[in-house]
């Protein structure tokens, strides 16, 4: 079974054509389960990333109900949670910890990596750039069902005994290391670094994927400077993913050793439960570094798709091309490279040498300036457009003022000298909720609302988004700038209470209403989802009037997405309202040859070269 | 019974909603309306997102003006009078361009909203402008950089001798503090050392500084001279934070840190800049550390140099505490020990009382 359909699937690469693999059908296995087809593998991802989502956010909703409603008696979530519920009606100490590390590497890994690049990079990549399918759809195919058994893991995880992983999702040694330290430091752990060394391989396959796709199966005419941005965003995102997830399995695979083996690359000195344990000469801040050399790279493997979707989002809504085309890629590039050498940002005061804390700090800082110019190129690309405000566009307005909002708030961490006072209290969950946490899911709804019409060939309720969207920004807002407040005042994170702090109960009632509203809210979202899946109205072919190519696919495209020739392209991606052109929006498959009323002097020496590099007529009226 | 009824509440609520969903979305279709129609409340967003802003903005800076007292935490050493005014003055500069970006967005937002037959502007690209606000940001950082930078430098800066030493211990789920002693010098540790009968700080008493050593529950600090923090940990990470000092440094085992600040205002000063008769400076922990985490605090206390003196005078030695670790001492040093903890001037003038006694009874 498996063997004669990757046979099917390489020819298909070989045939430029392309018309014998439309008749190849197989089963319901191949065809939704094991699929090699990248908008099933895609598809896949999205739903497996929602389930995660909702979990994530349930269990957020847990342990804000503890941080916002102190005294309340919790004996109703027995059912759900048993023994976590202690006989007082509270939540265990130790399980609000787990809780919260839960919530943190769910929505990380789980939901913004794996939901938002697993979808996105497969469903848009083939689509946009004119190929097929991706380079290996086996890897492909390979790279979901990892992340799938690296979720069953974590899953798993949450119903042991003694708990999930408890240390904070950043799971630093000791306390990650030592079973005596904390219970989920014991199986729960050992799941958590099975499950997380799982998913890296599923991100490495699907980075290669990406990255040998970009490169390689781009359609004749898709030049690099012809990319859509979100092309662009996937492609830096696959290869920071690509150079660094390997370090944190690395770090994961010495913490085995450290906690399997009797190694001590991460302890030394330790006397716990009444004995001094043999392990001398490790170092904690070791794995801190190596950590991070993951962890910051990877709040930007979780933003740039989100701000990749955006820019293709606030183009075309805009009826505008987007500001600054190149300074867009430059600045993603330019971040991308920033992001490696940024890491020991969250270690100003673990006791590193201050002198490399003044380094962290320079580069640090400056990465505040691609991310100042994206923001601005966003703004810009609003003024004197013809703004549509579909539900992606909202909330990819949003996203613009989460990653405003939050943003600033890093020229204050990044400063080691005020960090000192503000690391890990409340304004850094602020600051990251904001940044990286919610400006990402606004790009990931963004893009599900955005490109559902090619998904599922059917449209989604535009006011059900509205609703969906008014109450996720403001609930997001009411949530997160509170703890700015509780911050600057003192506060430290992962409290499980804060029963001398009581000035604060106002806020921190407030931040949990809202944390449920907008949990709440979500649920408007997938029933807005589910229902369109199969009642929505019927998408028609171009439902946003956009130029990239995946538009000029079937209403429901079928393996191998074009039914004949792939299109050639033309033009760049954002050809919108250009002067002289009737319709405000010219596809990527239009030549130059049949648009001389708008091209610009330089487009029209470009008509030359139409059509003659192949010898073959260029195929028209695919949009 | 009550359970029950909010089910067949929730129930009935939710097939409300989805009838009127149903309905509108029929009534949708029957208008006509096509997919690809720009929405007929298009202008809605507009005008919610300029409401939006009014009502944030305003929340904003109304929160931030009255509530000022209960977020900003008085601050009572010398570098944080420092890092206090680099925090605002990042607080004016990053408000001030949020404020600027964010109405300046809102209100493209609100004013190029669709028109029916409008023609958006074909703008790709403006070097000037791109260049304008790479460099404006770069300049603006590298102020905030350096500034940063020199503070960094100050507060990283090694401590001078004179420095009165500390060591904090961190445990979960508790610190213990240690002094020096009058040689102002901390006796060595192993870890090894470390048990559950009193050794808590696994003091290695082969080395003649630890005699003196003297343990407190409470950390009493100087004001108006430096103290140098010496940091570890025993078990896992933890972090000292002293909020009002802003100071904070993790511990780790293995790795001993420190710390350095002068303190400026003493507890009864503190009492009475805050008006509360309460108040009490307190060292929180900050690296998660497990189940007592939140818990893990010390009270901190600050006197003036006498006081302090007068309050170290009175704390008797570790060693004096503990004297069945008298065996751990080589027997060489076992006098010196005596001298140093503070035992030998009892046992003489108890051994010369008894002698007394014993004289007197003669």
């Amino acid at each position: 079974m498996a063997t004669t359909h990757i046979h099917t699937h390489e020819a298909v690469h070989h045939d430029a054509h392309g018309d014998d693999h439309e008749h190849h059908e197989g089963n319901f296995w191949t065809n939704y389960i094991f699929s090699q087809d990248h908008k099933i593998i895609a598809k896949q991802f999205l739903i497996t990333g929602i389930f995660w989502a909702l979990l994530g956010g349930t269990l957020s909703v847990i342990f804000r109900l503890q941080l916002g409603f102190p005294d309340m008696n919790l004996d109703w979530l027995k059912p759900v949670l048993g023994g976590w519920i202690t006989p007082e009606g509270k939540l265990d100490p130790e399980f609000y910890l787990a809780l919260v590390t839960m919530h943190g590497t769910i929505m990380v890994f789980f939901v913004l990596t794996a939901g938002l690049s697993g979808t996105f990079s497969n469903f848009l990549i083939p689509l946009q750039i004119g190929a097929r399918d991706m380079a290996s759809g086996f890897m492909n195919m390979l790279s979901y069902w990892f992340f799938f058994l690296s979720s069953v893991i974590m899953f798993i995880s949450l119903f042991i005994s003694t708990g999930p992983a408890g240390g904070g999702w950043t799971i630093y040694p000791p306390l990650s290391a030592l079973p005596q330290a904390i219970q989920g430091s014991g199986l729960g752990m050992t799941l958590w670094l099975v499950s997380m060394a799982l998913f890296i391989v599923s991100t490495l396959l699907g980075g290669i994927n990406y990255i040998t796709t970009v490169i390689n199966m781009r359609t004749r005419g898709m030049s690099f400077t012809r990319l859509p941005l979100t092309i662009w965003a996937f492609f830096f995102t696959a290869i920071i993913g690509l150079l660094s997830f390997p370090v944190l399995f690395a770090a994961a695979l010495l913490l085995i050793f450290d906690r399997s083996l009797g190694t001590s690359f991460f302890l030394s000195d330790i006397y716990i439960g009444g004995e001094a344990l043999p392990n001398m000469g490790g170092s904690p801040i070791l794995f801190q570094h190596l950590f991070w050399f993951l962890g910051h790279p990877e709040v930007y493997i979780v933003l740039l798709p989100a701000l990749g979707i955006t820019s293709e989002i606030i183009a075309t809504n805009s009826r505008k091309p987007i500001f600054g085309y190149k300074a867009m890629i430059g600045s993603m590039l330019f971040i991308a490279i920033l992001s490696f050498i940024v890491w020991a940002h969250h270690m100003f005061v673990t006791g590193m040498n201050p002198f490399l804390g003044s380094i962290f700090m320079l580069l640090t800082l400056i990465i505040a300036v691609p991310s100042a110019v994206k923001i601005f190129n966003y703004v810009t690309t609003l003024w004197k457009g013809n703004l549509r405000f579909t539900p992606a566009m909202l909330f990819s307005i949003g996203l613009v003022s989460f990653f405003l909002t939050g943003g600033i708030t890093g020229i204050f961490l990044g400063n080691s000298a005020v960090d000192i006072q503000l690391h890990d209290t409340y304004f850094v969950v602020a600051h990251f909720h904001l940044v990286m946490g919610s400006a990402s899911f606004f790009g990931m709804l963004a893009g599900i609302y955005h490109w559902f019409p090619k998904m599922f060939g059917r449209m989604m309720d535009d006011r059900l988004g509205y609703i969906h969207f008014w109450v996720t920004f403001i609930g997001v807002y009411l949530v997160f700038f509170p703890m700015h407040y509780i911050g600057i005042a003192g506060f430290p994170r992962r409290y499980y209470s804060f029963t001398n702090f009581e000035t604060f109960s106002d806020l921190n009632t407030l931040v949990s209403v809202a944390a449920i509203l907008t949990l709440a809210a979500q649920f408007i979202f997938l029933f807005n989802f589910f229902y369109s899946i199969f009642r929505g109205r019927l998408a028609p072919a171009n439902p946003w009037n956009a130029t990239t190519l995946e538009w000029t696919t079937p209403r429901f495209p079928k393996h191998g997405n074009w039914p004949g020739e792939i299109p050639a392209v033309y033009r760049w991606p954002y050809d919108y309202s250009k002067p002289g052109s009737k319709e405000d929006f010219i596809p990527q498959t239009i030549p130059f040859s049949e648009t001389p009323e708008s091209n610009l002097p330089h487009e029209n020496e470009l008509i030359k070269l139409e059509g003659n590099g192949h010898g073959t007529i260029v195929v028209e009226g695919k949009h | 019974m009550m359970s029950l009824i909010i089910v067949v509440g929730v129930i009935l609520a939710l097939a409300i909603l989805y009838l009127i969903f149903r309905i509108s979305s029929l009534v949708g279709i029957a208008k006509g309306k096509k997919a690809d129609e720009v929405s007929d409340n298009n202008g809605i967003h507009a005008t919610l997102f300029v409401v939006f802003m009014l009502l944030g903005l305003g929340a904003f800076f109304w929160y931030s003006y009255t509530h000022f007292d209960s977020y900003n935490l008085p601050v009572a050493s010398e570098h944080g009078v420092v890092t206090d005014t680099l925090f605002w003055i990042t607080m004016g500069i990053t408000v001030a361009a949020f404020v600027i970006i964010f109405i300046v967005m809102i209100v493209f937002v609100y004013a190029y909203q669709y028109k029916e037959g409008r023609k958006a502007a074909f703008y790709p690209d403006n070097h000037y402008l791109e260049l304008t606000w790479t460099i404006i940001p770069a300049i603006v950082l590298a102020v905030l950089i350096f500034t940063g930078l020199r503070a960094w430098n100050d507060i990283t800066s090694p401590a001078s001798a004179e420095a009165e030493v500390v060591e904090l211990v961190a445990q979960q789920f508790a610190w213990t503090v240690r002094y020096p002693g009058k040689d102002n010098t901390l006796g060595a540790v192993n870890y090894k050392l470390i048990d559950n009968f009193g050794n808590e700080f696994g003091l290695d008493l082969t080395d003649n500084k630890s005699f003196d050593d003297f343990k407190s529950l409470e950390l009493h600090l100087p004001k108006g001279k430096e103290i140098l923090l010496k940091i570890r940990a025993k078990d896992v990470l933890h972090s000292v934070f002293l909020p009002h000092f802003r100071v904070k440094m993790d511990a780790v085992p293995g790795m001993p840190t420190h710390f350095k600040f002068v303190a400026t205002k003493t507890t009864k000063e503190m009492r009475e800049e805050t008006g509360n008769p309460e108040f009490n400076y307190e060292l929180a922990c900050t690296e998660i550390c497990g189940k007592g985490h939140f818990s893990m605090r010390m009270p901190v206390v600050v006197d003036t140099q006498e006081e302090f003196e007068k309050w170290k005078q009175e704390q008797e030695t570790w060693l004096k505490q503990n004297p069945g670790y008298m065996d751990k001492v080589p027997a060489n040093l076992r006098e010196s020990a005596m001298i140093k903890a503070g035992m030998l001037i009892d046992k003489v003038s108890m051994e010369s009382k008894a002698a007394f006694s014993a004289g007197g009874s003669n």
